[in-house]
């Protein structure tokens, strides 16, 4: 319990600390220090249900399972390193004079509280909570997205805001209607939504209600999962905000909302006994993996093109939850921990990349390689391992995805099978002459933080050539529990 | 046919006020009129949310009307006042919008509502089943009037106003949410419209307008 009170506790004081504080020196490390002891705080409680199982504390209202304390501890640990590249990153913004002091004060601490509303949706045991903190991290995101208030940043996070907030008003509704059908069973109160009793009576729950349910949660949660035809703010917000906030949009983000998904799919699953759930996430989650991939080869901006690899990997990750079982649940984690891994540290190299070129058009990146060989390599190696090459973790995970796809849903395997051939040969054609490409452009002295990125990347090549039999063991548990 | 209790009527004829002043708003252009709406819109639910909570004796669903009334009828509203004199837009209308048109979609959509509801209505059995239908109306006509909006701040009404009709939704299938969903639901609306007030500063100051078709330069794909 103590150490879901200081993964909760750091970073919510950490965001009052630097909102008190101010633009100082200071205050990226006190932001580095405070992601770091929620990491720590994370572990902590990982190595204790790891050790003791499931905890359920504080009157119901906060449970963890190894489910979602796999992605609690994602979640600090990309926060963190994260928080170590936005140092250097923010101090040449600010350089730039692209950012002012109090432009500062608001990031830092938008930062940590957005950790918060992530790690309070992931920890808590309410469903409407769960639907609050989701709807808080959105109210973050807006501010951190809009950072810069250019024309282009505004757009993005006004249309961010209007698309999100629908969405995510479809999801209360959704939540209504869940506690409108165990309100019956669970009695009137604070019980009838707390995810562990709805689990406990869920073969009972009312099947045409909850079906109608899923349908507003899955389109609710589903927009800021980023799913097609519901993404239209996601490369928006992707491009025009600060590098560091792209990369926890992708690698954390889309996942916290992908868990409400599974949440309540389990649930509808128990009370349904049919393939509704899952057929919906498939289909879904399949549409998401094509117009995604179509969608690569118009890009011009980088960050843009990253933005629709994530839709395309959020599809996969639906695609895989939606088909159920033993290996594809267990291909859906692993993939969603790749991909978080992979595409944060694509975007910190982009972050310098772009810095360092002054553009985030990608006609005019070239020769990165040149400019700065490590963010060159850094690039050139994080493309080649979210596009599935092995022997990185994302083949991995995608492999195991096809594999039961052709067991499961042989229908789905072309289009799959063709959509990741597509964003392949978008993606490659796109980052080869960005990074060996010629350029004039002088060799800068400036040093990049490249120590997320490769240790990013190290973690993605370990998982692809060998998972720790404890992770394995502990993905095999999480991947049980939601069936 | 027994008659209705009282109460039961009462909450009825409040939900159809809900749904007049859904179809009001969807037809009004004029920004500040649409203010006043809204919050006579919140004054709606306050009450019947007061009558549930009197008819049914649960004494949670009077926080809930307090609540509605501090935040929807008095807080909002004199934000949005504030905001649309200092932004002087007072005299702004709407010129695209094709009330005809729009009312007969907003029909067709109230059809589609109550059709929908009453599988689940007939497995409610609270006094307010009945309006279920009503409730998934307002909150249609709520988003087709952000769809048909290009200015800013109707926008934001639209938004809210699906609010109240999420919440509306809320108190007539099952006697509200728990206290504590209920709270955060209310600390997010008025965070959401506190973060918004600045937006629209920020986006005048860049568009000089708050009109919202000058938001277009990011496009699906973007060819330039």
């Amino acid at each position: 319990m103590i150490e879901i009170l200081a993964v909760l506790g750091f970073p919510l004081s950490g965001a009052a600390v630097l909102a008190a504080l101010g633009h100082h020196r200071i205050a990226p490390k006190v932001n580095v220090a405070a992601s770091l002891a929620t990491f720590l705080a994370a572990a902590a409680l990982t190595a204790r249900v790891v050790s003791e199982g499931p905890l359920l504390v504080l009157d119901r209202q906060f449970f963890v399972d190894p489910f979602n304390v796999f992605l609690v501890a994602l979640t600090a640990f990309i926060g963190f390193t994260t928080s170590l590249f936005s140092q250097p990153y923010m101090r040449i913004e600010e350089e730039h004079k692209r950012l002012s002091s109090a432009r500062l004060r608001l990031y830092h601490s938008m930062f940590q509280l957005f950790s918060f509303t992530m790690l309070l949706a992931l920890l808590t045991n309410n469903m409407g909570i769960l639907w609050v903190a989701m709807e808080a991290a959105t109210l973050t995101t807006v501010l951190l997205v809009s950072l810069y208030r250019s024309p282009a940043s505004l757009e993005a996070a006004w249309k961010y805001f209007i698309l999100c907030g629908v969405g995510i008003a479809q999801a209360l509704f959704g939540t209504i209607l869940l506690y409108f059908a165990a309100e019956k069973l669970l009695g009137a109160g604070g019980g009838a939504l707390l995810w562990t009793e709805l689990d406990g009576v869920k073969g009972q729950l009312g099947p045409t209600v909850l079906s109608l349910a899923f349908v507003f949660l899955l389109v609710g949660y589903g927009t800021k999962v980023g799913l097609v035809p519901l993404h239209n703010w996601l490369p928006d917000a992707h491009a025009e905000g600060p590098t560091p906030v792209s990369a926890v949009l992708s690698g954390l983000l889309l996942n916290v909302a992908l868990y409400a998904v599974v949440r309540c799919k389990v649930l509808v699953e128990g009370a349904l006994q049919t393939a509704f759930a899952n057929n919906l996430m498939m289909g879904f989650g399949l549409l998401s993996v094509v117009v995604a991939s179509l969608l690569l080869s118009r890009q011009k901006d980088i960050k843009r093109l990253f933005a629709y690899s994530s839709i395309e990997h959020m599809g996969i990750i639906t695609f895989a939850f939606g088909m159920g079982g033993m290996v594809a649940n267990f291909a859906g984690l692993l993939h969603m921990t790749v991909h978080s891994l992979t595409k944060s540290a694509i975007f910190f190299t982009v972050g310098h990349a772009t810095q360092k070129t002054g553009t985030q058009v990608m006609d005019d990146i070239r020769g990165l390689i040149t400019i700065s060989p490590l963010v060159g390599w850094g690039l050139a190696i994080g493309s080649l391992a979210i596009l599935g090459m092995p022997p990185f973790g994302v083949f991995a995970s995608e492999f195991l995805v096809l594999t039961t796809a052709m067991r499961e849903a042989p229908w789905a395997t072309p289009f799959l099978l063709g959509a990741l051939g597509l964003a392949f040969a978008a993606v490659f054609s796109k980052v080869q002459p960005m990074v060996f490409g010629e350029t004039t452009a002088r060799r800068l002295p400036m040093r990049p933080s490249m120590l997320p990125v490769f240790a990013h990347l190290g973690l993605v090549l370990m998982l692809g050539l060998w998972i720790p039999p404890f992770l394995a063991d502990w993905y095999r548990q999480a991947a049980r529990l939601i069936g | 046919m027994e008659s209705l209790p009282l109460y039961a009527q009462l909450i009825n004829l409040l939900a159809s006020v809900l749904l007049l002043l859904a179809f009001a708003m969807l037809a009004q252009r004029r920004v500040v009129t649409l203010i006043d709406l809204f919050a006579a819109q919140g004054l709606a639910l306050a009450c019947s949310t007061a009558i549930v909570a009197y008819a049914t004796a649960q004494p949670h669903l009077y926080f809930s009307t307090a609540i509605t009334l501090v935040l929807k009828v008095a807080i909002l509203p004199w934000l949005l006042h504030r905001l649309v004199q200092r932004l002087d837009v007072k005299w702004d209308v709407e010129g695209l919008i094709n009330v005809p048109t729009t009312m007969i979609v907003g029909l067709v959509l109230v059809i589609f509502s109550f059709n929908l509801a009453v599988p689940i209505s007939q497995l409610a059995n609270t006094v307010t089943r009945a309006t279920l239908g009503i409730a998934m109306a307002t909150v249609m006509l709520s988003f087709l009037m952000m769809i048909t909006r290009r200015k800013a701040i109707p926008q934001v009404i639209g938004f809210l106003s699906m609010e109240n009709g999420l919440f509306f939704a809320a108190t007539s299938a099952t006697y509200g949410m728990p206290m504590v969903v209920e709270l955060g639901i209310a600390l997010d609306v008025l965070v959401g419209m506190l973060i918004l007030g600045v937006f629209f500063f920020q986006i005048r100051e860049q568009f000089d307008s708050l009109d919202l078709k000058h938001m277009e330069k990011l496009k699906e794909g973007e060819a330039e």
